[in-house]
């Protein structure tokens, strides 16, 4: 059960002016950000100094739902190539997991889909996505230990083509984005699927995990100029982090958050909803 | 949206200098730009906030005052103050007979990764570390333990495939030790969110069962605000000894360990540094320390000052 900090601010405070400190506060527990908490206090400001506790928390909430889109319809499948998803991010955030459960989105909407085990390089990570695939009778692809996950996805994409697979999910390897090398090794991979399909890929999503805090952002930027994102994966949202950075990276950066991962098992997935989230966070 | 916070602090301590003397206005003015890079740096708020007032207790004190240079007296009791709350006493790892230590950690913090460079580490001490893999959830986590447990060479215990019991792994586990050679055992724990009190309650037992001598917290460096419920849940449930910090390779701030250290009382024991199973050292808390200030040489800023 997340905590409704500015539920429990509003019930104490309703009655008088607004605390500023503890609407600070509320803002920055949920990881909005100093930049965001700024923003969207100077809009309460506005309201004047003394504001009350209520209106205060429909303007924060006004503002977060301001900087959020409204959610798109779902993509449909191209009619005569595979869409490709990138999935990408920083180690541990919930990549291979949300490559499963994106998947299994795919098959139970009715179509097909292909992951690929990108990840040629941590231990074991062939075999975690392997055992999802089982798991959900999925058909994973993979290559070696060490191979080239570039090569991989672009023989991947043939694979799907042939066989007319609307999708084909590429789960990649976790890596800083501080580190060059591993960034450029990343643009290849997207490059080299370009080869087939100069649109592709359709999708390259950045998992990044809710209990992340200001680094979320610097890990959007360089991952969005290395490959050009065009989602947000944001996972573990069933723990105490609120996730409150994706509302700074649509901000910053305009990237929307596309998926939410609440938990473990495959289908604790959806499609980002901004209303819920925003009452989670608030 | 905020400079590095040295340039901030120089600015400001330059202000401070054109001051003859420091008063307490100019003073809060100052902390208050500090205070909101500390949380940029995702700081928690409440620890923040008693940092600072710590800092400003001391910056009024008679000795800043008087002294030619204040200034450079004030970015040095922050950087102290910073160190002394980072470093704590840190003890080196308890392992006398049976050593058993417990890591714990939420999902993906790099916990297995830890435990196999911490048998690593100790193995070139000379110690004969043992793994022994207790994640019967994550699909897979056996056999990611059991190929860095071959890259490392100590021997590993794995469990059954299928096995969900953890207490009955955790017995098994101990069985084996007694006839495999080795002197520390380090059992890598399934990851899971601070919120999940099955899961919590499962770790609890385990403890129990165990009687670890060590159980270390595995800590994302990037971690935000929720590293104080994390480490309090964790805390109230296990009773740390130590925490683990990964990935700070990256360029996060690191002011998470700032909140657990606060909240668990117990020192950063090892630092992760990389993918690799080496990348793994001692944790030096000045480091931490001149990272979360975003200024890496405290001493020449103190001389520009
Ligand atoms: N509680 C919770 N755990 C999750 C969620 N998504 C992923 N996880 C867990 O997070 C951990 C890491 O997930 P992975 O899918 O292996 O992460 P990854 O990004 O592929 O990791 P690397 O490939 O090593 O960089 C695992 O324990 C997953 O079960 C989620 O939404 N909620
Ligand atoms: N760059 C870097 N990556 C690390 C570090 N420590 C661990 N990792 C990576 O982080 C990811 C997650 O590590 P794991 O050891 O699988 O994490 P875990 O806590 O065991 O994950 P679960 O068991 O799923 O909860 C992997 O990709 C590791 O290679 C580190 O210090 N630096
Ligand atoms: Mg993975
Ligand atoms: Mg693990």
């Amino acid at each position: 059960m997340p905590l409704k900090f500015l539920q429990k601010f509003v019930a104490q405070y309703s009655a008088g002016p607004a605390d500023w400190d503890a609407l600070e506060e509320a803002l920055l527990r949920a990881d909005l950000g100093v930049s965001m908490t700024t923003h969207i206090l100077e809009a309460v400001r506005k309201r004047g100094l003394d504001v009350n506790a209520q209106t205060a928390a429909e303007v924060c909430r006004e503002e977060i739902l301001k900087v959020l889109p409204p959610a798109g319809p779902p993509p449909m499948p191209l009619p005569d190539r595979p869409s490709v998803v990138l999935v990408v991010g920083v180690n541990g955030t919930g990549k291979t997991t949300s490559s499963a459960k994106l998947a299994r989105w795919f098959t139970s909407g009715g179509f097909g889909c292909l992951l690929v085990a990108a990840d040629t390089f941590r231990a074991a990570a062939i075999e975690q996505l392997e055992a999802w695939g089982k798991r959900l009778d999925i058909e994973v692809l993979k290559g070696q230990y060490g191979g080239d996950s570039a090569a991989l996805c672009f023989d991947a994409w043939n694979s799907a083509h042939r066989r007319k697979i609307p999708y084909l999910i590429c789960d990649t390897a976790g890596r800083l984005h501080t580190k060059s090398n591993l960034m450029q090794e990343l643009s290849k991979v997207k490059r080299t699927i370009g080869k087939h399909d100069p649109t592709a890929p359709r999708e390259c999503l950045l998992v990044v995990d809710a209990t992340t805090g200001s680094n979320a952002i610097v890990q959007a930027k360089e991952f969005h100029e290395a490959v050009g994102l065009t989602g947000i994966i944001l996972t573990k949202l069933d723990g105490s982090g609120k996730g409150g950075a994706a509302v700074a990276i649509q901000h910053e950066l305009g990237i929307p958050t596309r998926f939410i991962g609440t938990g473990e098992k495959p289908e604790d997935f959806a499609a980002f909803d901004r209303d819920t989230f925003v009452n989670t966070i608030l | 949206m905020f400079s590095r916070l040295s340039d901030k602090l120089q600015d400001v301590f330059k202000d401070l200098r054109g001051h003859g003397r420091i008063s307490e206005k100019n003073i809060t003015d100052a902390l208050r730009d500090v205070r909101m890079a500390l949380l940029d740096a995702d700081v928690h708020f409440q620890v923040a906030k008693d940092f600072i007032a710590r800092v400003k207790d001391k910056a009024m004190g008679e000795e800043v005052l008087r002294s030619v240079t204040p200034g450079q007296q004030i970015v040095k009791i922050f950087h102290d103050e910073l160190t002394t709350l980072l470093g704590g006493d840190a003890a080196p790892l308890n392992l006398t007979k049976p050593a058993r230590i417990l890591v714990v950690g939420l999902n993906g913090a790099g916990k297995t990764t830890s435990s196999a460079k911490l048998a690593r580490l100790l193995k070139s001490q000379g110690r004969a570390p043992q793994l022994i893999a207790c994640d019967l959830h994550r699909p897979a986590a056996i056999a990611q333990l059991a190929t860095l447990a071959e890259q490392v060479g100590v021997p590993v215990y794995q469990p059954q495939a299928g096995e969900t019991d953890v207490l009955k792994v955790g017995r098994e586990a101990v069985a084996w030790c007694d006839q495999t050679p080795g002197d520390v055992q380090i059992y890598d724990t399934a990851g899971r969110q601070d919120l999940d009190e099955p899961l919590i309650e499962e770790l609890r037992r385990l403890k129990e069962f165990l009687q670890p001598q060590e159980i270390l917290i595995v800590c994302d460096a990037a971690t935000g605000q929720q590293a104080v419920n994390v480490a309090e849940k964790f805390h109230a449930a296990l009773g740390l000894t130590g925490i683990i910090l990964t990935k700070l390779d990256g360029d996060a701030r690191g002011g998470a360990a700032l909140s657990l250290r606060e909240v668990t009382k117990q020192p950063i024991k090892f630092a992760g540094v990389g993918e690799k199973i080496e990348q793994f050292e001692q944790f030096y808390p000045d480091r931490l320390a001149g990272r979360i200030l975003g200024m890496g040489d405290v001493v020449s800023l103190v001389e520009k000052a």
